[in-house]
């Protein structure tokens, strides 16, 4: 017996305990409404405990691994509902009965779980430091896999949910965030509706659309000439324009706001989306001949030598060798391109003042007053974000792919 | 002489270049001549203007460059063919401070119309009707006239005088094109308290936000480092907030952390963590003491920070990760065999394979962090102690209407941007290929 480790495994199993304790606590009241209280000191010293017994079941091997699990999984119960005097979550049994079951299930089996995963091989006696460091980055990893699942997620359930709520059920408990069945699928989906009917979104989606497949198909005519020319072609000042590209896109957009403000407005281009297909092209040419390019020297130049030889011209070489070789690559550019048209705002806000043209960024940004309530803020939010998010999960590989090679404008 | 210059020739390859590759060679800039055109069109021309643009005194309003405005009625009432009208052309000046010269008007006489008698300066030929109003003072009025009789043709038609518009021509001072010239908006900005304040808000924004994403995308790394089921969702879901509309994680955000009906302020409120809730993107600082020293914490920018490294992590992320899986395991296979325990092996093995792109990612990051705008602009507008460089080209662009002030500080924006890349280029790792 070591203090040393002592203090360690008890360390893991109030922290697990605590975790387990104050997420699920958090997600209980979330989906039902209720606040919740969770008892985080009880459930810590549950941790603590069970997560002793096992270790000590572990050092002495009596018994096979699961009996060990199994007993120390009882003791985590019982001590729980001993310390917390049978409410876990600070609710009484009669409440939401259904939940705080499935919430303690999944207290008992997380726990237990993290404590067998972080402390297997772990001992009551002296443990080496490579063993006490391999049971530190097991808590760190799985604590951190803990933490980064919900930053990432809960603003995204939070946008989704509060699209769904209505305004009256919003302000009485922003806590609620569950899906309210009983109002049927129309009232459910009443600001999207409203959205589509009152708020002229199905013209911002036709227009979001048409500018980002303009955008991309505009890029691609430009950059692919620019890409084989830097890249296949010799001419002087070849390797300053490949580097110089990168420039480019370190030039912040604000700055150029507002002389194009200027010279916009005085041409009449302004309020206009051929003002946006000109501006957006311009700042996603440099990013996609950057990424051709690179893929471009990787293609043998063998295949193009014998085109010519057999009487090809170059453009000839470009369309029938190069381009069919490079499908992968024009994918990627393309969805990327797609991307940064469909998520821009800043010139969308500048440019556009006539609601007949809005792009969807702008139609959000339009709802973003006192007089629409959150839940329209919200569905307009998620309206802009599931088809970006859905071509995203779609193609994810070639996506992917695209933002390492570009090394990407933020 | 001769027998010498042969010898020249003959002893080397040839010099310059020949007809082939001079060809190879029109043909690449006609390839680029497109790409060229438009970024030095909506690039680097926009850059150079701002410079020219922020040492005039031009306002939003100037952009609309003054001119006369027409309207044309028909008077007197004619009821029947024969009867006298008359044709009014009320002019104005839409500038109260501009004067404009050689203003013509020039118009259509409508069909069914004869012309009897006109105001001076004008001419008739056919039934094209030209004025000559030469100069007109600032806030001028005035008005033309021609008197003549109808027929029927005339009073048939509905709104005759409607049928062709009538044409204003003539030159103003357009402040944006002459040559008057101030450096009233660059004293002005650097004698406003509140630019070195914005300056170092930048500055904080800026490298805490770089910092934020950096660490944060190193240990989403570490943890997709090794191969489990559902390590592909887990990537897909970590790439979420990098690849969704600003527009549409800002929102969230601020209905998230909104102080009456945000979720967050609730849950910590009605678990008692908190008394009253916090205006996360509304209050600039919370004031608390430290070793009895009262000391200011910025919350508001600490917010907006703390969006900045959530929304951008997913990119470091991706490039570490890549170059993660690209170190060959024979390294850590012979350290484990030495008895290296994984924190040594992270510290003395991994960190330094992952130095290049680390420093590669803070270089960019950090330019790309500086030149943001959209998050902040829509968290907070730029209040509460969160106003950057960005959002006050903006502010004293477009909200106080002084368009040359604006573009004052986005010199400044660019000529801090030129230092940060000159560094870039001086300092970045070649290997890493960026």
């Amino acid at each position: 017996m070591k203090p040393g480790s002592i203090v360690l495994v008890a360390l893991t199993g109030l922290i697990w305990g605590v975790t387990a304790m104050v997420v699920i606590g958090v997600t209980l009241t979330l989906v039902t409404g209720d606040v919740a209280l969770p008892q985080a000191s009880a459930a810590g010293l549950a941790g603590l405990v069970s997560a002793l017994v096992l270790v000590w079941r572990q050092s002495t091997g009596h018994a096979g691994a699961m009996a060990d699990r199994g007993l120390s999984a009882a003791v985590l119960f019982v001590v729980l509902i001993a310390a917390s005097f049978a409410a876990p979550f600070g609710l009484s049994l009669g409440q939401h009965t259904l939940w705080q079951g499935l919430g303690l299930v999944l207290f008992i089996v997380g726990v237990a779980g993290a404590n067998a995963i972080c402390l297997s091989g772990a001992q009551l006696g002296a443990m080496s430091r490579y063993e006490r460091e391999v049971v530190y980055i097991r808590i760190a990893k799985g604590i951190g896999f803990v933490v980064f699942s919900i930053i990432v997620a809960l603003p995204f359930y939070v946008m989704i949910m509060t699209s769904l709520k209505s305004q009256q059920a919003l302000l009485a408990n922003p806590l609620d965030l569950s899906i309210d069945v009983s109002q049927g699928i129309s009232g459910l989906f009443r600001s999207y509706v409203e959205l589509f009917t009152q708020f002229n979104f199905g013209r911002y989606l036709m227009v979001s659309a048409f500018v980002s497949v303009a955008t991309v198909v505009l890029t691609l005519l430009f950059s692919v000439p620019g890409a084989y020319a830097v890249s296949r072609l010799r001419f002087p000042g070849q390797a300053f324009l490949a580097r110089s590209v990168l420039l480019i896109y370190m030039v912040p957009a604000i700055v150029l706001v507002i002389p194009l403000y200027a010279v916009f407005s005085q041409l009449g281009l302004r309020n206009t989306l051929t003002g946006l297909l000109i501006v957006y092209p311009a700042t996603t040419i440099p990013v996609a001949l950057y990424m051709l390019q690179g893929y471009f020297r990787g293609l043998p130049s063998e295949l193009e030598e014998a085109g010519l030889m057999d009487g090809l011209s170059r453009i000839g070489v470009i369309l029938k060798i190069t381009l069919p070789l490079s499908l992968p690559a024009l994918a990627s550019v393309s969805l990327y391109v797609f991307m940064i048209a469909w998520n821009e705002f800043l010139f969308a806000f500048m440019f556009l003042d006539d609601p007949d043209i809005f792009t969807l960024s702008r139609g959000v940004v339009s709802l973003n007053s006192s007089e629409v309530p959150r839940q329209h803020l919200m569905a307009g939010a998620v309206i802009a974000t599931v088809p970006v998010l859905f071509i995203f999960l779609w193609f994810e590989r070639f996506l992917v792919q695209g933002l390492t090679a570009g090394s990407v404008k933020g | 002489m001769n027998t010498k210059s042969q010898a020249d020739a003959s002893s080397g390859p040839p010099k310059g270049i020949g007809p082939m590759q001079r060809r190879e060679m029109w043909l690449a800039y006609l390839m680029l001549a497109p790409t060229f055109a438009i970024i030095l069109m909506i690039v680097a021309g926009p850059l150079l203007a701002n410079f020219w643009i922020s040492v005039k005194p031009v306002q939003l309003a100037d952009l609309r460059p003054p001119t006369v405005l027409v309207n044309e009625r028909v008077r007197g009432r004619p009821k029947a063919p024969g009867d006298e009208a008359r044709l009014e052309y009320r002019l104005r000046n839409s500038s109260q401070d501009e004067e404009i010269r050689n203003v013509t008007l020039s118009d259509v006489v409508p069909e069914g119309f004869t012309v009897t008698s006109h105001s001076e300066g004008c001419s008739l030929n056919g039934s094209k009707m030209t004025c000559d109003l030469g100069m007109v003072a600032p806030g001028w009025r005035g008005d033309v006239e021609l008197v003549g009789t109808v027929s029927q043709a005339f009073l048939d038609a509905n709104r005759p005088e409607r049928a062709s518009e009538p044409v204003i021509t003539g030159d103003a001072n357009n402040v944006l094109t002459n040559f008057e010239f101030t450096f009233e908006n660059f004293s002005r900005i650097f004698s406003a308290d509140e630019f070195w304040s914005v300056l170092r808000i930048t500055f904080y924004y800026t490298i805490f936000g770089t910092g934020g994403a950096l660490v944060l995308g190193l240990f989403a790394a570490q943890l997709l480092n090794t191969a489990f089921p559902g390590r592909g969702v887990l990537r897909g879901l970590f790439l979420f907030p990098y690849v969704s509309p600003v527009i549409a994680v800002a929102f969230t955000w601020v209905v998230l952390f909104d102080p009456f009906s945000g979720t967050l302020n609730a849950l910590l409120t009605k678990m008692g963590v908190i008394a009253d809730p916090i205006n996360f993107f509304g209050q600039r600082a919370i004031e608390f003491s430290f070793l009895g020293i009262p000391m200011e914490f910025p919350l508001a920018l600490t917010t907006v920070i703390a969006f900045e490294a959530w929304r951008y992590f997913p990119l470091s992320f991706l490039f570490i990760l890549a170059r993660m899986q690209s170190i060959n395991t024979d390294m850590y296979e012979a350290a484990e065999m030495d008895g290296a325990t994984p924190l040594q092996q992270f510290w003395y093995l991994s960190l330094p394979q992952l130095m290049g792109i680390l420093s590669v990612l803070f270089l960019l990051r950090f330019i790309w962090t500086f030149n943001k705008f959209d998050d902040i602009f829509l968290l907070t507008g730029g209040n509460a102690g969160t106003r950057t460089l960005t959002v006050d080209v903006y502010e004293q662009g477009f909200a106080l209407s002084n368009l040359g002030a604006g573009a004052a500080v986005a010199v400044v924006v660019f000529v801090v941007l030129v230092t940060f890349a000159t560094l870039f280029i001086r300092f970045s790792p070649k290997e890493e290929g960026l």
